[in-house]
């Protein structure tokens, strides 16, 4: 025991007596919750809308009016040709074009029907989705608009059938991106601090040589495993903490589970990172290639994890391979317990796979570097 | 000159010999891209619905299998009663319940009118925006099957025409971005870390003292890494035209020369990095911490920009990396050439500099 706390007493010099290391573990990361859960919103808003109107009729204004009026769209351009439209549209000065066409208050006065020409920017296929369904609301409404207003009192009209539906947004009501992705966020930045000190520290001692040394001492492997491990162990929980604040304080993110259930599961969810931090070690034998191993996987467990595009959306085999994805459950159970409020049996699968996950990574690590050394 | 080469040639064999480092800087962008490419989307497909039918009767019925025979939903189950809507939201099991009211049919064709609640997991309020979304155009389908009869007069119909990516294929996004961020990181790190590395072993002050110039080191220690990301991003366009079908509009020859200069810009970037760190492990926190996140979320890789809060659209203007996507999607998709794009090539061309200026000034700093 005296044993391990000498070791961990080292491990913590070493960290605070780097002081360039210092803003780089907890300023930059929590700096960056603080900013980049700004940034993740898929919302779609300040659309560069551009028109072109070859009608020059009440109609047709009053239907531009509509997009005017609109607050998805932004910026309102009037083209005088098809042509300069399309040179804005690959500048990128506009997203969404729409053209009225010659005689379009005149056909739709004799034949009740007209087309509208709409351009839309596709390089961002779900952005230009969204931005279709807007269009044809606005569309829609001055149809029904248009109804009222043409049809003759004598026009006798059958009432249609129709359904209507209600949204219940739950748990989100206002549709407030932040309260999604600040959770998200914060497990990236412990994942990632964590991981990466973890996976550098005993290759850089291997690097530098003084790990040589440590074996030659007669402590056990795994007091020293524990000993190295165990301040990563205290950072990454205090990052939690200090996020955890300023989620609530700055974000207003809900806390509607239970606190102690959610430090229990990241508690358990560190030591996987670690084992992955710890195996990344054994196998490498320059910090260079160590972080490159950890990049290569950082990158692949943040994409693939649910925390910016859906799971359910990926093939079969994605969302197989999802499954050995640590980060994957540590932000299913950040959003579950934080923002729906769900207890210890809703999040018993993702507690269990991610014990199992902890068990077989550090096995492993112990077990290969007893290997190498 | 000669001595130049000399070092020149030095840095290579150090690369080539270190195999392992070889094999992780060309295997690992390519593993990325391919299972980026094909696993990442940001289109709803088969999530998992509940249906809870007060009603039961053929209307229903008719709307819920028109509902799981659509490919944006699957049915994940039936439940009985609203209580069991917490329960089931809390578990993560499904993001929507569709809530059908008690005698549908009958409200329908009494009223000409009857209600479908679409309750949903808001946690995530975008996919509870789409599934909202497309349940009521698939309702809208239905309701015009229903009144086949009745001819809606004056219509306005909006004739739609997406450019640049017709089919709305995500991977259109994805693979710039991939393949922007593999560039951006790959070259950063790996000239922060190698001149980091000479600091950290003592060999650094070797070469300071050497007869080169303090210019000619940096640049003879990163041209081999501006040999290396070349090699990968020629890897990264390929992939993405054989397997992803990704259109070369413009010339290729251009989108070569804006990679290179981006490439340049993350290697420079890379450099400043490296005056700023004493060990390898704070140059490779700096590049990864620093870079990864801003890289992903304020590039306009899979956030648009343009629905940022107005300050970080500025912030989001230092990040090189926006430039380069907005280059390679222009040349890539819409087929333009340097005349459309050449404000971008002028900052990223422009910040290059200032990151080259900049470390060369430090290093001067270092060697009086």
């Amino acid at each position: 025991m005296k044993t391990i706390i000498y070791i961990i007493q080292k491990e913590f010099k070493q960290i605070f007596r780097n002081k360039g290391m210092l803003p780089i573990i907890f300023v930059l990361p929590l700096l960056q919750l603080v900013i980049l859960s700004n940034a993740a919103t898929f919302e779609v808003k300040n659309i560069k809308f551009g028109y072109i109107d070859n009608d020059h009729t009440s109609t047709s204004r009053a239907l531009i009016e509509k997009f005017n009026a609109s607050t998805y769209f932004d910026v309102l351009t009037d083209f005088p040709s098809e042509k300069l439209a399309s040179a804005a549209m690959l500048k990128g000065e506009v997203d969404v074009v729409v053209a009225v066409p010659h005689y379009f208050e005149r056909d739709l006065q004799k034949e009740k029907h007209t087309n509208l020409g709409v351009t839309i920017n596709a390089i961002d296929g779900a952005a230009a989705g969204v931005e279709n369904v807007y269009v044809t609301q606005i569309v829609q409404r001055f149809n029904q608009h248009l109804k009222v207003d043409l049809i003759q009192i004598s026009d006798k009209q059958i009432q249609p059938i129709s359904i209507e539906t209600i949204p219940l947004f739950w748990y989100n009501e206002t549709l407030n991106y932040k309260t999604f992705m600040v959770p998200g966020i914060l497990v990236l930045l412990v994942t990632m601090i964590t991981l990466f000190l973890s996976g550098m520290n005993i290759v850089r001692e291997k690097e530098i040589g003084t790990l040589e040394q440590i074996n030659v001492t007669p402590i056990k492997k795994s007091q020293f495993i524990i000993g190295k491990l165990f301040p990563f162990w205290v950072i990454g929980m205090g990052l939690l903490t200090v996020g955890l604040i300023l989620a609530r304080l700055i974000f207003n993110v809900p806390m509607l589970g239970s606190l102690p259930l959610m430090y229990f599961y990241t508690s358990i969810y560190i030591l996987v990172v670690l084992g992955i931090g710890l195996f990344i070690s054994n196998f490498t034998d320059t910090q260079q290639q160590a972080m490159f191993i950890a990049w290569f996987f950082i990158v692949i467990f943040i994409l693939m994890s649910g925390l910016f595009t859906p799971i359910e959306s990926m093939p079969k085999w994605a969302q197989i391979l999802t499954e050995f994805n640590p980060i994957k459950y540590f932000v299913e159970v950040m959003r579950m317990v934080m923002l729906k409020g769900s207890g210890f049996m809703d999040i018993l699968p993702q507690l269990l796979k991610t014990l199992v996950y902890a068990i077989v990574m550090n096995g492993l690590a112990v077990w290969s570097y007893k290997k190498t050394t | 000159m000669k001595r130049f080469i000399g070092f020149i040639k030095k840095e290579f064999y150090h690369i080539f010999r270190d195999r392992r480092s070889l094999f992780i800087l060309f295997g690992m962008p390519i593993a990325q891209i391919l299972l980026f490419g094909f696993a990442i989307t940001n289109e709803i497909n088969n999530v998992d619905i509940a249906i809870l039918d007060h009603s039961k009767d053929a209307t229903t019925k008719e709307i819920i299998n028109k509902i799981s025979a659509s490919k944006y939903f699957s049915i994940n189950q039936f439940v009985d009663k609203e209580s069991d809507i917490e329960t089931i939201f809390k578990k993560g099991k499904v993001k929507a319940v569709l809530n059908f009211e008690k005698d549908f049919s009958k409200n329908l064709i009494k009223e000409h009118k009857a209600t479908i609640q679409i309750i949903t997991d808001a946690t995530d309020p975008n996919t509870a925006n789409t599934i909202s979304n497309y349940v009521n155009a698939i309702l809208q389908q239905y309701q015009k099957e229903l009144n086949k009869d009745i001819t809606i007069a004056y219509q306005i119909v909006p004739a739609t025409r997406m450019v640049y990516n017709p089919e709305l294929k995500s991977v259109y996004m994805f693979v710039p971005g991939v393949m922007t961020i593999i560039l951006m990181l790959v070259s950063a790190m790996m000239t922060s870390i190698s001149i980091t590395r000479e600091k950290e072993l003592g060999t650094m002050e070797i070469l300071l003292v050497s007869p080169l110039k303090p210019i000619q080191v940096i640049v003879g220690k990163v041209f081999p890494y501006i040999f290396l990301s070349i090699i990968n991003a020629i890897v990264i366009v390929m992939l993405s035209i054989f397997i992803f079908n990704m259109p070369v509009q413009g010339s290729l020859f251009l989108l070569g020369l804006e990679s290179i200069l981006f490439i340049i810009s993350a290697l420079a970037l890379g450099i400043l990095i490296s005056t700023i760190s004493a060990t390898q492990q704070t140059a490779m926190m700096i590049s990864l911490m620093g870079l990864m996140l801003p890289v992903i979320l304020l590039s306009g890789f899979i956030f648009p920009i343009s629905s940022m809060p107005v300050p970080l659209q500025y912030i989001s203007n230092i990040i090189p990396a926006k430039w380069f996507i907005i280059i390679i999607k222009g040349i890539m998709l819409k087929g333009v050439g340097l005349q459309f794009i050449w404000k971008e090539t002028l900052i990223l061309l422009g910040m290059t500099v200032f990151f080259i200026g900049l470390s060369v000034k430090k290093y001067k700093i270092r060697l009086e």
